[in-house]
């Protein structure tokens, strides 16, 4: 049988261990945060379209056998108050074909205001497929009282856009950050 | 139970409880602190229960005639956040620290000082929740899964007392989990091998590695919503490239290993009591030690089945689908175990026994509407509906708080030395299957017709239901007054009970006097 010293110790050794697994797994929770982006990354969900792409010299060879069609939707967030629209709500283009796409923003309040957009694609398959040469939701929006602007969005497909997507659907959410704290650093891409 | 223990002190423990209030305060003897545990989770689950009848009472009837909505909210949010943290949990805490030592052979916990603080920790955690319903903007109302973006961004100011209250509870459990699996792996007396551990003491180590591994991941996301909520941080707001979705994915990696916290002790408790009452051994000991290990190693892969609607790929829906429905293997081993041990034994019928079987029953119907659950693509048409409601509180109910009954009137008379009533006891037991069955199996019913839950007023056609609903609410609530009379009068004044209480009971615990004196086992008993 144990004496009361080894028991002691033991059950020292034990404590130790479980308080590490506990620490652990305080830091694993917030790994998760990470680990939860890059599952959606591998997986192509939530229909994020990844950063700002850089087009490689000689890449725009258009595929012109097939045409894809892009819709753009818009909405906003809960109060924001601005109106978003696209230019047009839908335009046909070839893969590998440089495309660019204006959308319209206007703040009808008496203040400025500060907004970001945040983009998602659907089918989520294709997110990967989609690359944004050039957006407004790369950066964040002021507009002065009453000031309108054009915002443009500048797109290549993929010539890899598997054959049975035809219909791609970009979505916009406008968030109004005018009054808000978050951190510029954790801004979307 | 105090005067009664304190009836204990003899020449054999010079140094007995201390007196008057500030042994409470300053005890370490893990059979006082197992007290103060059970009886802070009977006050828990009065008072949430009084939020159940609110709830039932607004759902009496079509409309809103009682309370509000907003505080309808805060009802459904506080009373699934008292019944889970405040009333189950710490009751198992209780159970765990009163007999783990004397079903080991062990003088006390590991861990006698910590044992303490992380007792009285919870009510300083409670009143805190508690608080927040006085608070301007009212207590929590976002539920009691606290989703992100109503937890965060359209949550009350009082959410912040909410946040530290969760951090409070979850150390207590913590330090309860750590020094339960201390205690267990250590303390052991001389040949109480793992394999001859009663399976209370299995299901509650099992248990406790559970905790330490998830409780950590629940305080995380709670900071994680403080730091949205005041520190301009972006976990679960979109507008800063975090996503609301990535908050019910980490709460639910907490949520789930949690609702087998809240059942396995309950598992354990019921293998203890059916072979007692049909004298024979626990059939398939070791196949329920296994089946106890993989429900918990399961536990930790099927947590998006609680998201089957947020919009998950195919893949995930239905991975986490057979995922659930594997967990149907293990817990289908215990529940045949357990008729296997009562099948041609000679089966009395006293309390913890009913309330044994009714859990076996009633826990395999939870099981089952579960499984219809766990069917993603009927799950779309289940989710946030009552029969969800109608699901957890079958395996809740009838699981963990009659697994608690039954573990009190079974070893009560251990405990302050005096038997209950059997007569009393077994009315407490049919008012309770009664009430119970009433309240929750229409909402089965109500669920498949689609009824929303967390919703204060309902369409004309489930009126009848929701009436009937409520009865059996009022009924299983009222009749918990009729156990606390009957654990006070047990206390008080119980007919003498003898050490070994029950003609078939096996343990160690059986072993010592009745009542189990202030330090017990201060000599390791041996184990053949």
């Amino acid at each position: 049988m144990l004496n009361k010293q080894e028991q002691n110790n033991k059950s020292k050794r034990t404590v130790i261990i479980a308080l590490v697994v506990t620490v652990g797994m305080f830091g694993f929770g917030f790994a998760l945060v990470p680990l939860y982006d890059v599952l959606c990354d591998i997986a192509g969900l939530n229909g994020k379209t990844g950063p700002k792409y850089v087009l490689q010299s000689g890449e725009l060879e258009t595929d012109l056998s097939r045409l894809v069609k892009v819709q753009f939707i818009t909405s906003n967030n809960e109060n924001m108050s601005w109106h978003f629209k696209p230019e047009v709500t839908q335009v046909e283009v070839h893969p590998g074909e440089l495309m660019q796409v204006d959308f319209l923003v206007s703040n009808p309040t008496q203040q400025a205001m500060l907004a970001q957009a945040v983009p998602s694609l659907s089918p989520s398959e294709g997110a990967d497929y989609f690359h944004r040469v050039e957006c407004f939701c790369f950066t964040q929006q002021t507009l002065q009282a009453g000031e309108e602007a054009r915002m443009p969005l500048r797109f290549v497909i993929d010539k890899d856009l598997p054959k049975h997507l035809t219909k791609l659907t970009l979505s916009y959410t406008l968030f109004d950050l005018t009054n808000s704290d978050i951190s510029m650093a954790s801004v979307p891409k | 139970m105090s005067a009664v223990v304190e009836n204990e002190l003899n020449e054999h423990h010079h140094h007995g409880p201390a007196q008057g209030i500030s042994r409470w305060f300053f005890t370490t003897n893990h059979k006082d602190i197992g007290s103060m545990y059970l009886w802070f989770s009977f006050t828990m689950f009065l008072v949430g229960g009084c939020m159940a009848l609110t709830i039932r009472a607004e759902l009496f009837q079509p409309g809103l005639q009682i309370i509000n909505p907003e505080f309808f909210n805060q009802m459904t949010t506080m009373h699934g956040l008292i019944m889970v943290f405040g009333a189950v949990m710490p009751a198992f805490v209780g159970l765990a620290n009163w007999l783990i030592p004397m079903m080991i052979g062990a003088p006390d916990m590991a861990l006698p000082r910590m044992n303490n603080w992380s007792f009285w920790i919870l009510p300083f955690a409670f009143t805190m929740l508690l608080s927040t319903l006085f608070m301007e903007g009212g207590g929590p109302n976002f539920g009691w899964t606290f989703y992100a973006p109503l937890s965060t961004t359209y949550a009350p100011p009082s959410v912040t007392f909410f946040i530290f209250g969760v951090h409070m509870m979850g150390i207590s459990s913590i330090m309860g989990a750590i020094n339960v699996i201390a205690t267990i792996l250590n303390m052991r007396a001389p040949g109480m091998t793992m394999m001859k551990m009663p399976l209370f003491v299995w299901t509650w180590l099992i248990t406790a590695f559970l905790l330490i591994a998830v409780m950590p991941v629940l305080a995380g996301v709670v900071t994680m919503m403080l730091m949205d909520i005041h520190f301009g941080t972006s976990f679960f707001n979109a507008a800063g490239g975090g996503d609301p979705v990535l908050f019910q994915h980490v709460f639910w990696f907490f949520g789930h290993p949690e609702v087998y916290i809240m059942i396995l002790p309950a598992f354990g408790v019921v293998s203890q009591i059916i072979p007692t009452f049909s004298r024979k051994k626990l059939f398939g000991y070791s196949s329920m030690v296994w089946a106890t290990s993989s429900i918990a190693i399961l536990s930790f892969t099927v947590w998006a089945h609680h998201m089957f609607t947020v919009g998950i790929p195919l893949f995930g829906e239905l991975f986490f689908m057979y995922a659930t429905m594997l967990i149907a293997v293990p817990t289908g081993v215990k529940v045949f175990n357990w008729v296997a041990t009562m099948f041609r034994g000679s089966i009395s019928f006293e309390t913890p026994m009913l309330f044994s079987i009714a859990f076996v029953i009633l826990f395999s119907i939870g099981g089952f509407s579960g499984l219809m659950l766990a069917i993603a693509p009927a799950d779309f048409q289940y989710h946030d509906t009552y029969f969800v409601v109608a699901h957890f509180h079958y395996v809740l109910v009838p699981g963990a708080i009659f697994g608690i009954f039954a573990a009190v009137y079974y070893w009560l008379p251990k405990w302050c030395g005096r038997m209950y009533s059997e007569t009393l006891g077994k009315t407490h037991f049919w008012l309770s299957f009664v009430g119970m069955n009433l309240a929750f199996f229409p909402m089965h019913f109500l669920g498949l017709a689609g009824m929303p839950r967390r919703i204060p007023d309902y369409a004309l056609q489930f009126a009848d239901f929701n009436m009937i609903s409520s009865v059996g609410a009022f009924l299983f609530g009222t009749t918990q007054l009729l156990f606390l009379y009957i654990v006070v009068s047990t206390i008080r004044s119980g007919a003498k009970a003898s050490a070994a209480v029950w003609e078939g009971a096996e343990g160690l615990e059986w072993t010592l006097p009745s009542p189990a004196p202030y330090h017990s086992f201060t000599e390791p008993p041996v184990v053949k």
